[in-house]
């Protein structure tokens, strides 16, 4: 029905199967575009956030997502800049990614704030000293990065190609690449590092509280190689994920090993800094402040296996498995790594969201807990969704994998 | 409470409002302690934005200027028509004195004629705090400018609180006025300031002549939960 969209050479499934998929993703985004709508319309008394829990699942969304999402910056690094060309396989793919974690991220945080047609504020009466201002600025323009970036991908359809002066734009667009991904590096590393710097620098909060290196708190470092780190392991693991689904082959198995080395050489690099970072926050920083770091791990669920899951089981093990030639050369130890990388990550941005402020402060405070309300899964729910059906539409109708056609069984 | 909350023109409570999405400037916490004989001692402390001093953690973490600290009186401002409702102020807080519009603001028909002029209302979804009473201290500048004296806080200007406490147990005065009451009850033993340690010098005194309130109060965290008391 729709093959003469599909590039040619490659070879999708059918419509009907297609609708079949796309259709519950379709589903889960209507319940959530309804749900972010009775956020906008009925005020943010419809979450389950209150004055204590004043951040929530939304923006432990965020701040995961991006961190996900870095593999576009990253991926860009590495192949326009330090010209590792292996990568261009998995280039298209990373873009789309770091689009959809980015457009998912800023508009969740339109449905977060109490006042969304104040965004445009921060603009116009800067607080240079806040770490929030940094975020909101280097997002806006990497998202305008990101779609620059998304839209020689597009330009390179079939049909788009048939139009000369598309063609002209497509090429002089390609040639500026170089130029975007520069800029998207320089862009990336402070947004990811002022995402971490937004709870460091809590001086009220003396579990996230870390001291400055410079004019950053240590988080805003730890924030940016962490996210240089896993975002290679999320595109591994998206790239596995879709192969397995269309069962296609995508990529030669040598993409997997180079993305898993990277993310292994990353990541071990950032274990030994959070490491460094948490032994010096619990021997000197959180004492410092009048807080025993152990304090902080005496309460139900959030004992100090949280800290050895994110650090050893999420960090160092992965990383292990990354840099060990011989599992490198097996993609399901690759796909595991992966996938406990991304956790880690994950969990990271948890606690250093969700845990932070669940733990008390003044000495008669309790222990807070928060479930979020429907409305707030749900519209977490509409942003995978939607990075699923963006990921589908793009993996149906452009070529997302330069060397997919080349690896067809003929 | 009462006379914070009329005198700021805070809304009833929406049907929906628990205690902990309430709109409550000044929140008093009931702290006790068990005595060996079973007796309980009870103690209540008033809890409001505590006024950092210099650098307070609200302040600097607001991406639009929407908290203003004034080095001349010391009093840390929350502008609500400039707040994008983004709450990062609320998470830098460690008073938890920061309270977010969850609910659009409502009056019962009648009441809205209760409301005091001076002060003007926050829409939802904006974060309001303790302000010392802006509208009092905006008058009394009017006053003092009409008769040419100054402001004298604790006597031509008195927050709502400090005028409503019938035994006189909030005061107000001049901190850097070494001569002042205020300057002088401060250096009084018993008196310390909540969580001074983190830094954020809070510009709110306590004082309490017993020896169990101050230990509670000072130390840094609950130990465990059932010592954990309600607002």
């Amino acid at each position: 029905m729709d093959n003469a969209l599909i590039s040619r050479g490659l070879q999708r499934t059918s419509f009907t199967k297609f609708l079949l998929w796309i259709l519950p993703w379709a589903g889960l985004l209507a319940v959530g575009l309804y749900a972010a709508y009775r956020c906008l319309a009925y005020g943010l008394n419809e979450t389950n956030m209150d004055n204590r829990f004043a951040f929530g699942l939304w923006i432990y969304l965020d701040l995961t997502v991006i961190a996900l999402g870095a593999g576009a910056f990253f991926t860009g690094f590495l192949l326009y800049i330090l010209k590792l060309k292996e990568l261009k396989s998995v280039i298209n793919s990373a873009v789309v990614i770091g689009f959809i974690c980015y457009s998912g991220a800023v508009a969740v945080l339109m449905v977060d704030v109490g006042q969304p047609l104040r965004a445009w504020f921060t603009f116009w009466h800067p607080n240079v000293h806040s770490m929030l201002t940094e975020v909101t600025f280097c997002i806006t323009c990497y998202l305008t990065v990101l779609a620059i970036e998304y839209v020689p991908v597009i330009l390179k359809h079939r049909s788009i190609r048939r139009i000369p002066s598309m063609l002209v734009f497509e090429f002089q667009l390609h040639k500026l690449m170089v130029v975007f991904a520069a800029i998207g590096t320089f862009l990336s590393f402070f947004h990811q590092g002022s995402l971490g710097g937004l709870y460091g620098v809590l001086i009220g909060r003396p579990f996230a509280f870390r001291p400055s290196l410079g004019i950053w708190p240590s988080t805003f470092f730890l924030f940016i190689l962490s996210a240089a780190a896993v975002g290679p392991s999320f595109i591994l693991l998206t790239t596995w994920l879709t192969s397995k689904l269309s069962r296609k082959t995508l990529v030669r198995p040598e993409v997997f090993r180079t993305l898993g080395k990277i993310s292994g050489m990353l990541l071990i690099g950032y274990v030994l800094a959070k490491s460094i970072d948490t032994l010096i926050w619990i021997n000197s920083t959180a004492p410092s402040l009048g807080f025993p770091a152990a304090r902080f791990y005496q309460y139900p669920g959030f004992g100090t296996w949280v800290l050895i899951t994110e650090i050893v089981v999420c960090g160092l093990i992965p990383a292990l498995i990354f840099l060990q030639p011989t599992l490198r050369q097996k993609t399901a130890w690759l796909v595991t790594a992966a996938a406990l990388a991304c956790a880690g990550i994950a969990l990271n941005r948890f606690v250093l969201t969700v845990q932070t402020l669940a733990l008390p402060t003044l000495p008669f405070d309790p222990f807070m807990s928060y479930v979020p309300s429907w409305q707030e899964t749900a519209t977490f729910g509409a942003v995978l969704a939607y990075g699923v059906l963006l990921y589908s539409l793009s993996f149906r109708y452009l070529n997302l994998f330069p060397q997919e056609r080349d690896l067809q069984p003929l | 409470m009462l006379a914070c909350a009329v005198e700021n023109n805070i809304p009833p409570a929406h049907a929906g409002t628990t205690d902990r999405t309430g709109l409550t400037w000044m929140r008093v916490h009931r702290i006790e302690q068990q005595g060996n004989d079973a007796s309980t001692e009870t103690v209540y402390l008033p809890l409001m934005c505590q006024q950092c001093d210099e650098h307070p953690p609200c302040e600097s973490v607001c991406p639009q200027k929407a908290v203003e600290y004034d080095p001349e009186t010391g009093i840390v401002a929350q502008i609500p028509v400039r707040c994008l409702g983004c709450r990062y102020c609320m998470t830098a807080c460690p008073y938890h004195a920061r309270y977010f519009n969850w609910w659009d603001p409502s009056w019962p028909a009648g009441m809205e004629k209760t409301l005091n002029p001076g002060v003007s209302t926050r829409m939802r979804g904006v974060v309001e705090k303790c302000n010392l009473c802006h509208g009092r201290l905006q008058e009394a500048r009017e006053q003092a400018a009409a008769s040419g004296t100054s402001v004298v806080a604790g006597e031509t200007f008195v927050p709502a609180c400090v005028e409503a406490c019938p035994t006189r147990a909030i005061m107000i005065g001049d901190l850097a006025d070494p001569g002042s009451e205020i300057a002088r009850q401060i250096k009084t033993p018993g008196t310390f300031r909540l969580l001074e340690q983190l830094g954020t010098q809070p510009k709110v005194y306590y004082s309490s002549a017993r020896q169990w309130v101050r230990e509670q109060l000072q130390r840094t965290i609950a130990s465990t939960r059932t010592e954990v008391v309600n607002g």
